[in-house]
């Protein structure tokens, strides 16, 4: 559970309404694989990612980056209860998928990172300690059924 | 880890970029630190740390002066940087989950004040360089 005041909330709300989910999923998955070049074992079959060109232009990482962003976005609707939100997607992710939670944190701050590229004026420091809260939080959820 | 020659090219050519704005980035890197990650301000029980306090601009320009070094000296930072090396594992003694941290905020309000810089390929290089002063400063810890 995130613990965020009625200011926190709002503030990431506004934020969030001006954000272009889809855009922003696929650009902050492909800086993920650019900037943490070893995150790249979870996508050899996406293809070309020989280069941040080729990474940041590569549909299947914006088709991606979009579905995680999308779920990510569902997440902000349930602050008050992260850890059933992501129940299922945790355990795909440690069952299924083998992704050490460490990446859903390095992903989180990507996105703050992202948020400020394209809301600087926006992401002051207090929305963004509201938003490092909230990719925190998800990040735990997510993490929450490994075993 | 060490810097390629392309990434070192990057990170000089951002940095001339940065330099101008020092001591503004300085502070916002800090707010930001002290905002999302409250508990950094134990490190600093004798700083007014309120927005626009003098201790926190003076602090951010050290900081970015240091950074400014480190880049002049992008050939062999370790040298540049062995003083603080020193002064951090001996005296200051800031754990080292903190750098990752600073580092992540100084990234943050580079994104937001040069937007048309910090492309994929230029956030890569500076999250390595920033990686590379946070081994070197805690190198000597133990």
């Amino acid at each position: 559970m995130v613990h965020l005041s009625n200011e926190e909330k709002a503030a990431v709300t506004s934020l969030w309404g001006k954000v272009n989910v889809e855009e922003t999923g696929g650009e902050a998955l492909g800086r993920l694989l650019v900037v943490y070049p070893w995150t790249q074992r979870f996508f050899e079959h996406f293809g070309d990612l020989s280069s941040p060109s080729a990474i940041m232009g590569n549909p299947k990482v914006k088709a991606h980056g979009a579905k995680v962003l999308a779920s990510f976005s569902e997440g902000l609707n349930h602050l008050d209860n992260l850890k059933g939100t992501f129940a299922k997607l945790s355990e795909l992710h440690c069952d299924k998928l083998h992704v050490d939670p460490e990446n859903f944190r390095l992903l989180g701050n990507v996105i703050v990172i992202v948020l400020a590229h394209h809301h600087g004026h926006d992401l002051t420091p207090t929305v963004q300690a509201a938003f490092q809260k909230v990719v925190a939080g998800v990040a735990h959820a997510l993490g929450h059924k490994y075993h | 880890m060490s810097l390629t020659n392309s990434e070192r090219a990057i990170i000089t050519t951002i940095w001339d970029k940065i330099s101008t704005q020092a001591d503004v980035i300085g502070t916002e890197t800090l707010e930001r630190l002290f905002s999302s990650y409250p508990q950094t301000k134990t490190y600093f029980p004798h700083f007014d740390l309120h927005p626009g306090s003098p201790q926190l601009r003076a602090h951010g320009s050290k900081v970015m002066a240091a950074l400014g070094d480190a880049v002049k000296n992008i050939d062999n930072v370790e040298v540049a940087l062995t003083k603080l090396s020193e002064l951090h594992a001996y005296v200051l003694r800031v754990d080292p989950v903190n750098f990752k941290l600073l580092s992540h905020c100084l990234l943050v309000t580079l994104a937001a004040h040069f937007p048309a810089d910090l492309s994929a390929e230029v956030h890569a290089a500076w999250d390595k360089f920033l990686s590379l002063v946070s081994s070197i400063l805690t190198e000597k810890y133990r």
